[in-house]
């Protein structure tokens, strides 16, 4: 059995006298399709921000690809291999949606062993990423011009710009019409497919029984689920959680 | 270094009660700054605009100068509406408060020091007051009137507040403001008036502070104020931002300390030691001395 | 690549300033030159940290006179040429920029701010009470009257000058373009975002402050010799406070070209004030107006000169 990729135990996390996270623990192996479902509230961005380095859990530790991760700044994290996308997206406002990409690829792609790419490079990653998400036409406008839906899509790019082994999609769909959801969730098979790990955090049902391979739910900052996903909605205290007694 | 306990208990009993009186000075920024995010650096200058205003109705007039710091109290609330209101419209509603927001307060800053020198001159102004002279003792300490009553003042108009605060449905709706707008509007009322209203609170708070201000230094100029924005921020980061009670602790000890460091090294190192406590505590403890 | 030939560029637009200077064969061209060079150098180094990475910083005063009185210390100790103890000036000021980065750039922005503010208090306060540089009394030096070569000593400080500007401009401009500049932008749009983005913000905020501070170092340390005489209130004036601020803001802060804007025309305005003498007896009006004309370009203009000009081009290509 080789180890997970991602090992987070006993994460706690607390905001003055209200817990947010209670002693996570949770495994992720290497190239899993993971589904993080949870009512608004349940602590799902927070554990994301735990991940990723951008909040300082309290209690518990993370391990990513065998190196512990506490204590490290997110941009370390995100150099080791850990992307995210953020739930609200977060563009630079005063560059272009292709400059947006740059600064990972500047920043990330760059940072890794030695050899820093030529520009021309830059560029065709960019616009490749742009075509993969279908962007290509808002290239050199600013994000004030982009859709809601077209920003989301910016910050799912943006976050695999960073070539990552592992990305987190925190809510990337929300507000996607049917076949937008399709696009991407067909955009993250195919990242996939390649190798990369993907922990989806979704309320859109469809789209996370359909993409995960397990199903991992919080409720008020505890785990209640972690299984199959047909087994783990008909569990009923996952029942309970989202329709109520 | 003439050390005795005379000297000591007197710099201590001096320290307490300037203590009480930066409180007082400070409560505008916790109100601003701590409660509603609001970086007004030029709170200084409103004080010293404060000072100024009780040194002019003192010198026609000769009215008692803490009485005209509460009686300009409603001038510099309409003062504070006003400039929250630019505020409001110009950086707040576009989300660039940063940069902007804090040019902005600088410039206005700026331009308060700047016509107060056109209009009054660079020399120092002081207040004539029948009380001010006088001083109680308690055994050997001396409790000068100086700083007695501004210091109660103080306390009275801290504590005034804080009911204020807590009690009050605008008092509480200013707290839930600060970490909620969404729901206040849900409770019917506007967050943009609550914040309106906390402001320009805030800025007549400057107006008595002022005034105290002219009685416990005995004579202002205007570029004193900035010797009271690392005060003013200390005590604030250091009481925990909007808390009131921290800040009453941060404010007795930075009083304490600053009249310690006057009566034992001189007076001319008392401005390093404010901005030596915000540094300190930014780089330490940037949460507060009592923590959050 | 394009930043030399950049630099050169600037080197003959300099060389033909100082010519032209020459050639009006009246001193105090030289003089008035110097002041509205320096405040050139301010401009850009501050823009750097503030328009580039969005750090404001209120301490001018204190780097520049970091550098003033590193020059009066080391004066007293041995004798350098000019450009030697700018360049000791520039380290100082940028070892303090450096310090005080590191305890308050893990914090906000506003703290940052506040810091900048209480640092050049704190400062103030430590040279008016050290005797070895004069206190508040200041300290003289005898100013040498002429140079080999060009003639006036003016003349030899406005090209110093003239040189450290040019310099800090071509420095402002290759960092836009570059990967630093990039980060620096990331890092002024959304610091959260840049930092999971892999752009190390600590480290290119300090880098920001270091550079900002140095040059604010080397622009201070030739003031003794201007003068011949310094003293803290005139080494920590609020002119320098709001002129740093103010040029990049009107001019406008995304680019080297603002601040180069905003300095020529507050700079020259505030020249030709002084001369004109229309406020005569009251000095403060001139420095009172480059504070309203700040906040009315905040509220109103808040990309400044340039993004006015950029608006209007884009309104006109539509």
């Amino acid at each position: 059995m080789s180890p997970p990729l991602l090992a987070v135990a006993e994460v706690g996390k607390r905001f003055g006298g209200f817990v947010a996270l209670d002693a996570i623990s949770l495994e992720v192996g290497a190239g899993e399709r993971v589904g993080l479902i949870g009512p608004n509230g349940s602590g799902k961005s927070t554990l994301v921000n735990c991940l990723c380095g951008t909040l300082r859990h309290e209690s518990g530790s993370v391990r990513f690809d065998g190196a512990v991760m506490d204590g490290l700044p997110a941009h370390e994290r995100t150099r080791l291999g850990m992307a995210r996308s953020f739930q609200l997206p977060r563009p630079f406002r005063s560059l272009s949606v292709a400059e947006n990409l740059r600064i990972p690829l500047l920043y990330t792609v760059n940072a890794r062993g030695g050899r820093h790419l030529p520009p021309t490079e830059i560029d065709e990653r960019s616009r490749e990423l742009l075509g993969l998400v279908g962007l290509t036409e808002k290239a050199g406008h600013l994000p004030r011009d982009l859709s809601q839906v077209e920003m989301r899509k910016l910050e799912l790019a943006r976050a695999m710009a960073a070539e990552p082994k592992l990305l987190i999609a925190d809510e990337a769909m929300a507000g996607l019409s049917h076949s937008e959801v399709d696009d991407i969730l067909a955009l993250l098979r195919r990242l996939n497919e390649r190798g990369i790990t993907i922990i989806l955090i979704e309320h859109i049902m469809r789209a996370v029984m359909s993409f995960s391979e397990r199903l991992v739910v919080l409720v008020a900052g505890r785990k209640i689920a972690d299984g199959l996903p047909e087994q783990v909605i008909r569990n009923p205290e996952v029942e309970r959680a989202y329709l109520g007694e | 270094m003439d050390f005795s306990l005379d000297l000591l208990l007197n710099a201590l009993a001096a320290g307490l009660m300037l203590g009480g009186f930066y409180a007082a000075v400070t409560v505008g920024i916790s109100i601003a700054f701590g409660m509603l995010d609001i970086v007004n650096i030029a709170h200084p200058a409103f004080i010293m605009l404060g000072s100024y205003v009780a040194y002019y109705v003192n010198d026609r007039l000769g009215l008692d100068p803490i009485l005209t710091g509460i009686l300009a109290m409603p001038a510099f609330f309409a003062l504070g509406a006003l400039i929250y209101q630019v505020y409001y419209v110009a950086f707040e509603r576009r989300g660039q408060e940063s940069l902007r927001g804090l040019a902005f307060f600088f410039g206005i800053l700026f331009i308060t020091e700047v016509s107060l020198i056109l209009v009054f001159g660079v020399d120092y102004r002081s207040v004539q007051a029948s009380w001010v002279g006088g001083s109680k003792h308690i055994g050997i300490v001396d409790f000068p009137m100086r700083l007695l009553v501004p210091c109660i003042v103080s306390l009275a108009l801290f504590g005034a507040l804080h009911l204020y605060l807590t009690r009050s449905f605008i008092g509480r709706a200013i707290a839930a403001v600060s970490q909620d707008p969404m729901a206040l509007r849900l409770m019917a009322a506007n967050p943009v008036r609550i914040k309106r209203i906390a402001f320009a609170i805030a800025i007549s708070t400057a107006s008595v502070a002022g005034a105290m201000l002219i009685v416990i230094q005995q004579a202002v100029e205007p570029s004193m104020g900035r010797d009271y924005i690392g005060r003013v921020f200390a005590i604030c980061v250091l009481g925990g931002m909007g808390s009131f009670p921290g800040t009453l602790v941060a404010a007795m000890l930075l009083g304490v300390v600053e009249s310690l460091t006057q009566t034992f090294y001189g007076p001319s190192w008392a401005p390093a030691v404010s901005f030596g406590f915000l540094l300190l505590t930014l780089a330490f403890r940037p949460a507060g001395i009592l923590g959050r | 690549m394009r930043n030399h030939l950049f630099l050169v560029a600037a080197l003959a637009v300099g060389a033909l300033v100082f010519f032209l200077a020459r050639s009006v064969g009246n001193e105090y061209v030289f003089v008035a030159g110097y002041v509205v060079l320096q405040y050139l150098v301010l401009a850009t180094a501050w823009n750097i940290l503030g328009g580039y990475t969005g750090y404001v910083n209120f301490g001018t005063p204190a780097f520049f006179a970091l550098g003033a009185y590193s020059t009066a210390a080391l004066t007293k100790l041995v004798t350098l040429p000019l450009p030697a103890l700018m360049v000791a000036g520039g380290v100082v000021s940028g070892v303090i920029g450096l310090a005080m980065g590191y305890l308050t750039l893990r914090l906000r922005g506003v703290f940052f701010s506040i810091a900048t503010l209480a640092l050049a208090v704190v400062l103030k306060t430590f040279i008016t009470n050290w005797s070895f540089i004069g206190g508040s009394k200041g300290t003289y030096i005898v100013r040498p009257m002429t140079v080999p070569l060009l003639g006036s000593y003016s003349q030899y400080l406005f090209l110093l000058m003239l040189l450290l500007s040019i310099g800090a401009i071509t420095i402002a401009r290759s960092i836009e373009r570059s990967r630093l500049g990039y980060g620096f932008a990331a890092i002024r749009d959304d610091e959260t975002a840049a930092e999971a983005s892999g752009v190390p913000t600590l480290k290119l905020k300090l880098i920001a402050t270091t550079l900002s501070g140095a040059l604010m170092g080397m622009a201070g340390a030739p003031y003794l010799y201007y003068g011949a005489y310094l003293n803290p209130e005139s080494a920590f004036t609020l002119d320098y406070a709001v002129n740093s601020i103010a040029m990049p803001l009107i001019g406008g802060t995304t680019s080297w070209i603002g601040p180069l804007i905003g300095t020529l025309l507050l700079g020259g305005v505030q020249q030709w004030a002084s001369v004109s003498r229309i406020f005569e007896g009251y000095p403060q009006v001139n420095v009172l107006l480059v504070g309203v004309v700040l906040v009315l370009f905040v509220v109103a203009a808040p990309n400044g000169i340039l993004g006015l000009l950029r608006s209007r081009r884009r309104r006109s290509t539509v």
